[in-house]
């Protein structure tokens, strides 16, 4: 019988992801399939949020919504992402 | 620009009852875009809309302006909270495109050029709420701000004014655009602060 645990078992292992620099880490495009590192993408500021594109082919990567005390955050144009454990 | 402290008088800094909450006026017109502005033509701009038929009903710019341009002064809220009073449009009343629509469809979802989508109920798209905008302070409507057709519904936050209009598809229920599945509200009433969800 197969099991699963609840989101909380999330904590540990996406607070080590979501710490530090993420712009070095690589990413594949959902759009074309193309592999990056962040920090080459295409970032719209003037907008009502971050939008992220691939420089290959424009799909949109990622958007960031600052919204108050709230910041919504899609990574969907993403199907991957490696990030580097720090040495 | 300097803050001063206003006493006891209580108010607000832009005190206009034409300002919705949290907004502030502009006289100029900020560009807001989410990714390489397209360049289309006249010439091969289209305007399709798509009912649950199959059907589609096109328009080219010729046909489109032979319906019927109006002008419109409408006031605009940016969701960045920015708001423009009494800004002079020219365009095409939805009214007039969706006369020989038949659906019973009661959602669209917006395309432009260049792939941004948002999505609005038919009825804020009809009498007389919403234009194909194709010129704006006197002038055909430049790339930056949408040109050279956008769609106009002013009494909804200004990211549902679609810029780059190239479709409009009818939906049985109200799906997310691109904003909106990104934080957006789905509706974004000004006067109600619909910004996010």
């Amino acid at each position: 019988m197969s099991s699963h645990l609840d989101g909380n078992a999330l904590a540990g292992a996406l607070s080590d992801v979501f710490q530090g620099d993420v712009t070095a880490a690589s990413a594949r495009c959902a759009g074309c399939g193309a592999v990056s590192v962040l920090a080459e993408a295409m970032v719209y500021p003037d907008a009502p949020g971050l939008v992220v594109r691939c420089a290959s082919c424009d799909h949109v990567l990622a958007t960031i919504v600052e919204a108050g005390d709230r910041v919504f955050l899609s990574l969907s144009g993403m199907s991957t992402i490696e990030l580097r454990r720090r040495p | 620009m300097s803050f001063v402290t206003r006493g006891f008088s209580g108010r607000r800094r832009d005190d206009n009852p034409r300002l919705p909450p949290g907004q502030t006026l502009v006289n100029d017109w900020p560009v807001l875009s989410a990714g390489p502005t397209p360049r289309v033509g006249t010439a091969e701009w289209e305007l399709t809309i798509s009912d649950e038929t199959g059907a589609d009903h096109r328009w080219n710019w010729d046909q489109l302006l032979a319906l019927g341009v109006e002008d419109v002064t409408v006031d605009i809220h940016c969701v960045t909270h920015w708001t423009r009073l009494d800004m002079a449009w020219r365009g095409v009343s939805l009214d007039r495109l969706f006369e020989n629509v038949e659906s019973g469809h009661d959602f669209v979802m917006a395309h432009s050029y260049g792939g941004y989508t948002t999505n609005l109920p038919l009825e804020d798209l009809l009498d007389g709420k919403a234009w194909i905008a194709t010129e704006a302070d006197g002038e055909p409507l430049d790339p930056e701000h949408g040109g050279p057709a956008r769609l106009l519904v002013p009494h909804l936050y200004f990211w549902k004014s679609a810029k780059w209009i190239r479709g409009l598809t009818m939906m049985p229920d109200d799906e997310p655009g691109f904003w909106e599945q990104n934080g957006y509200h789905f509706y974004g009433d000004p006067w109600k602060e619909e910004r996010y969800w």
